[in-house]
C-alpha cells in the first residue's frame, strides 16, 4: 500500500477552525494536517526532554462533566508538556452540582480568560453549546453520545504507524455503536481517509440508519471480522442503557468477545485497538488486549498525548499571534 | 354577555359557513353573531369596523395549549384555547378547572382540559364528572401516554358515558423511553437518544381498539407518521369515533431542522422524516386531519438554553399557527374554507362550544385577516412570553388585522 498524498495550504488555512467540536467538518487534508503536526510531540515525549515552552503563559481549563481519568490525564499531560497552565476543574466539587446552568459555568470560564477550554459532557451537543458561547477555542473530549474527535484522531494516527495507508484497509467497529461517541468519530475520521469501515453489534445496540454514514452494517462478529485489517472493540457502555439491551455480559462476550480464536478469522495482520476502559473477560479476551504483534491499545494511549499536544498548539496559534495564524 | 354597543363589521369578505366568500358585513349584538350578508348595514349607535376589503373569518380555536399567553393568541387570531391539564399543579380537581375556566375572560376563553387521571400519573382516573361541570370541554391524557391498557380502556368506558371526547397523547411510552429525537440518520449523526417513529402507531392502533370496543371518542393531538394516520384513516372509515390533529411543525419541518441541536426544535412527539412530513400534507388534504393547532407552550432559556437532550420539549406556536397553515392553501393543499374548519370549525366541534363560524346565532369571535400580508418571524421580538419558535427569521404570509372576542375588539391596528 502506497501511503496517499495530502497537501494542505501554509498557516492558518491548513486549519481554520476556531475549535475542535467534532470531525464532522473536517475535511480529509485538515484531519491529515493534524496527524502530521502531532509527529514531532510523539518524537518528543519518546525523549528525555518531555516539554516545549510553546503555550507558556497560557491558561487552558480541563472541564469535565463527566467522570473521566485517561482522557482528562492525557490532556493534562498534553497542556504541561507544551508549557501551559492547565487547571482541571472538578464537576463533584462545583456549582453545577449546585443548579448552576452549564452556559452559566461556560460564562464563567470564559470570564476567567482561558486560552482553550477542554470540555467532556454527558448531553450530545453540550460542547458546540458551549463553543457558541466562549471567546477561546474549545476542545471537545467527549460530548455524550455524540462526537469524540482526539480519540478518533489518535486512533488515524495509531493506525497510520502501524499500517502506514488508509485507502482500502478494512476497520471492524464492535460493540455498543449505539453509546458509542468513539464509534461516531472513528466512522467519520476512518471514513474521510478512505478506510473500508464495518460496525458490528446486535440491533439494539445499532444506530438506525447507521449505513447512511458510509459503514457496512454486521450482526454476526465471524462475518465482521473476515478480512479485517484493524479491530475496533468497544466497551459496553451499562452507564447509558436505559433498559435491557442484552441479557448478560457472560451472554454478550460469546456473541461479540473478541477471543484468540475469533481474531483468527480476521486477516492474519490484523490489529487490535480498544479506546479503553476495557472490560477484560466482556468484549476483549485478556491474552488479546496484551498480545504483543496484535494489539496497538498501549500504542493509542501514548499517540493520544501527541495529538492533544497537537491540537492544542493548532488551536492556541492564533492567538499566541503566530505568523500566518494571527 | 356583552355590555359593549353593537358592532358591525363592513367592507370585508367573509369566510362563511357554507364556505363561500362573499362581500358584505357582519353584525354582532350581545356577543352573537345577528346578521351576515351584503345587505347588512350599521344601525344608529352601533361601532363600525371597516374591514377594507380584508378576508372576515371566526376566530381561531386551538386546542392543547400548554400557557395561557393572551397577547400571542391574540397576535394570532386566536379567540379560544383548550388548555392542557398539565400545569402546576395539574387540572384534576374541579377547582383548578373551574379557576382555570375563567382564567382569561373577558377577551379570550380558555377551555380547560381535565386530566384523564390522577396528577397526570396514567394510574387513577381523576373526578371527570365533576370536572366537566366544573367547565371542563373534554378530557387529556396530557403530555403522556397512559400505558396501562386496562387503565386507558376504563377511562374510554367513563368518558363515553360522560359524551366527553379524550385527547391523548400518541406515543408508546415503553418504546419512547427518555428519547428526545425520532431514530433515524440524523438522530443517529448527532447521537441524540431516540426512538422509532412507529412508537406513534403502536400507540394509535391500541387507543383506536380501546374506543372501538368502549364506543367512545378519542381525538389524537398530534398525529405524525404515515402509519399513524394510516390507521385513523381506517378507523375513520369503519365509523370509530375518531378525530386527528396536528402542529403545523409537522407539516413545515422534518428531523432534518434538529441539526446543530438546536432546541427549538425539541418538540414532543420529535421531529420525523420526509416522508413522514409528506404524509401529513396528504393527511391534512384528504380529511384525515381533522384540526391543526399550534401546541403553544412558551418555553425561556432557562428551559430552551440547554444541550438537546437535557432541554423541554415544546414551540411557541401560537402567532405562527394561522400563517403556516396558509401555506398549505398557497400550495394548493387545501383551499381556505378547509383551512378555517381546521383552524376553528373543526376544535369548536370537538369541543363542543358554538363559535368557530360565521354563522347568525354563534358567538362573534371573528378575527379580519389579510391572509397576503408578508412578515418575518423574529424570535426576539415575539408577542408571546417566550420566542422558542423552530421558524425564527422564515418568511411567512398572513396576519392578523383585528380581532373580535363577543363582538368587541381585543386588538386593532
Amino acid at each position: 500500500m502506497t501511503p496517499p498524498e495530502y497537501t494542505y495550504p501554509d498557516g492558518a488555512l491548513a486549519f481554520p477552525h476556531r475549535g475542535l467540536t467534532g470531525i464532522a467538518g473536517l475535511a480529509p487534508h485538515e484531519i491529515w494536517f493534524l496527524l502530521d503536526e502531532a509527529e514531532q510531540w510523539v518524537e518528543m515525549n519518546r525523549g528525555a526532554q518531555k516539554r516545549r515552552e510553546l503555550l507558556s503563559g497560557l491558561t487552558i481549563i480541563n472541564a469535565f462533566f463527566e467522570n473521566s481519568t485517561r482522557t482528562l490525564l492525557s490532556f493534562e499531560i498534553a497542556g504541561k508538556r507544551l508549557g501551559a497552565d492547565v487547571v482541571n476543574m472538578a464537576v463533584a466539587n462545583s456549582s453545577v452540582k449546585k443548579g448552576e446552568t452549564l452556559i452559566d459555568t461556560a460564562m464563567t470560564l470564559n470570564s476567567m480568560r482561558a486560552d482553550a477550554i477542554v470540555i467532556r459532557h454527558a448531553s450530545s451537543g453540550a460542547v458546540q453549546l458551549i463553543a457558541d458561547k466562549v471567546d477561546c477555542p474549545v476542545l471537545n473530549a467527549g460530548d455524550g453520545q455524540h462526537e469524540h474527535p482526539t480519540q478518533a484522531l489518535l486512533d488515524a494516527l495509531t493506525i497510520r504507524h502501524a499500517k502506514r495507508a488508509f485507502n482500502g484497509l478494512r476497520v471492524t467497529i464492535c460493540g455498543d455503536i449505539l453509546h458509542s461517541r468513539v464509534a461516531r468519530s472513528n466512522i467519520l475520521c476512518l471514513n474521510a481517509l478512505g478506510a473500508d469501515v464495518r460496525v458490528c453489534a446486535p440491533p439494539a445496540l445499532m444506530p438506525a440508519d447507521i449505513e447512511r454514514m458510509s459503514v457496512t452494517v454486521f450482526h454476526d462478529f465471524d462475518a465482521a471480522l473476515k478480512g479485517a485489517d484493524v479491530v475496533m472493540m468497544l466497551r459496553l457502555q451499562m452507564e447509558r442503557m436505559e433498559g435491557q439491551f442484552i441479557p448478560s455480559p457472560r451472554e454478550y462476550r460469546h456473541l461479540y468477545g473478541l477471543t484468540l480464536d475469533r481474531l483468527a478469522k480476521a486477516e492474519p495482520d490484523a490489529l487490535v485497538m480498544h479506546p479503553g476502559p476495557m472490560n477484560r473477560g466482556v468484549e476483549i479476551d485478556s491474552n488479546v488486549a496484551d498480545h504483543l504483534d496484535r494489539s496497538l491499545i498501549t500504542r493509542q494511549v501514548e499517540m493520544g498525548v501527541a495529538i492533544r499536544m497537537a491540537c492544542l498548539d493548532v488551536l492556541t496559534r492564533k492567538s499566541r499571534k503566530l505568523e500566518g495564524w494571527a | 354577555m356583552s355590555m359593549h354597543a353593537p358592532l358591525t363589521i363592513t367592507g370585508g369578505r367573509g369566510l362563511l359557513a357554507d364556505g363561500t366568500i362573499a362581500a358584505g358585513a357582519v353584525r354582532c349584538e350581545g356577543g352573537f353573531i345577528t346578521a351576515i350578508g351584503s345587505d347588512v348595514t350599521p344601525r344608529d349607535g352601533d361601532i363600525v369596523h371597516d374591514a377594507g376589503g380584508a378576508l372576515v373569518t371566526p376566530g381561531l380555536v386551538d386546542i392543547g395549549v400548554f400557557a395561557i399567553d393572551k397577547p400571542a393568541f391574540h397576535f394570532g387570531g386566536i379567540t379560544r384555547a383548550a388548555l392542557m391539564p398539565d400545569q402546576n399543579p395539574p387540572l384534576d380537581v374541579s377547582a383548578r378547572v373551574r379557576f382555570a375556566a375563567q382564567s382569561g375572560k373577558p377577551d379570550f376563553w380558555v377551555h380547560p382540559l381535565a386530566a384523564a387521571t390522577q396528577g397526570l400519573d396514567g394510574k387513577a382516573l381523576a373526578e371527570i364528572a365533576m370536572m366537566r361541570d366544573a367547565g371542563a370541554r373534554a378530557v387529556s391524557t396530557g403530555r403522556r401516554w397512559i400505558g396501562d391498557s386496562g387503565t386507558m380502556l376504563r377511562l374510554l368506558q367513563y368518558t363515553g358515558m360522560l359524551g366527553m371526547v379524550v385527547i391523548a397523547h400518541a406515543e408508546d411510552a415503553g418504546i419512547v423511553g427518555n428519547a428526545v429525537a425520532t431514530a433515524g440518520e440524523m438522530a443517529t449523526r448527532l447521537g441524540l437518544p431516540c426512538a422509532p417513529a412507529q412508537a406513534e402507531a403502536i400507540a394509535i392502533a391500541r387507543d383506536i381498539a380501546l374506543a372501538d370496543m368502549a364506543g367512545a371518542a378519542i381525538h389524537f393531538r398530534n398525529v405524525t407518521t404515515a402509519a399513524g394516520l394510516d390507521l385513523v384513516r381506517t378507523a375513520k372509515a369503519r365509523g370509530v369515533q375518531v378525530t386527528a390533529g396536528v402542529s403545523p411543525a409537522y407539516f413545515m419541518l422534518s428531523d432534518l431542522a434538529i441539526g446543530a441541536f438546536r432546541t427549538f426544535t425539541h418538540l414532543s412527539p420529535a421531529l420525523r422524516s420526509e416522508a413522514d412530513r409528506n404524509a401529513v400534507v396528504a393527511a391534512i388534504a384528504d380529511g384525515t386531519i381533522d384540526i391543526v393547532a399550534s401546541g403553544h407552550d412558551p418555553r425561556g432559556p432557562e428551559d430552551k438554553r440547554l444541550p438537546f437532550a437535557d432541554s423541554a420539549p415544546g414551540m411557541s406556536g401560537a402567532e405562527t399557527l394561522l400563517p403556516l397553515t396558509l401555506t398549505l392553501v398557497r400550495d394548493g393543499a387545501i383551499d381556505m374554507d378547509r383551512a378555517f374548519a381546521l383552524l376553528a370549525g373543526n376544535p369548536a366541534r370537538l369541543l363542543g362550544v358554538n363559535a368557530g363560524r360565521l354563522a347568525v346565532g354563534t358567538e362573534a369571535d371573528i378575527a379580519v385577516i389579510d391572509p397576503e400580508r408578508p412578515w418575518i418571524v423574529n424570535a426576539d421580538k415575539m408577542a408571546a412570553s417566550a420566542g422558542n419558535t423552530p421558524f425564527d427569521r422564515q418568511p411567512v404570509q398572513g396576519r392578523v388585522l383585528a380581532l373580535f372576542k363577543g363582538g368587541t375588539a381585543v386588538r386593532a391596528r
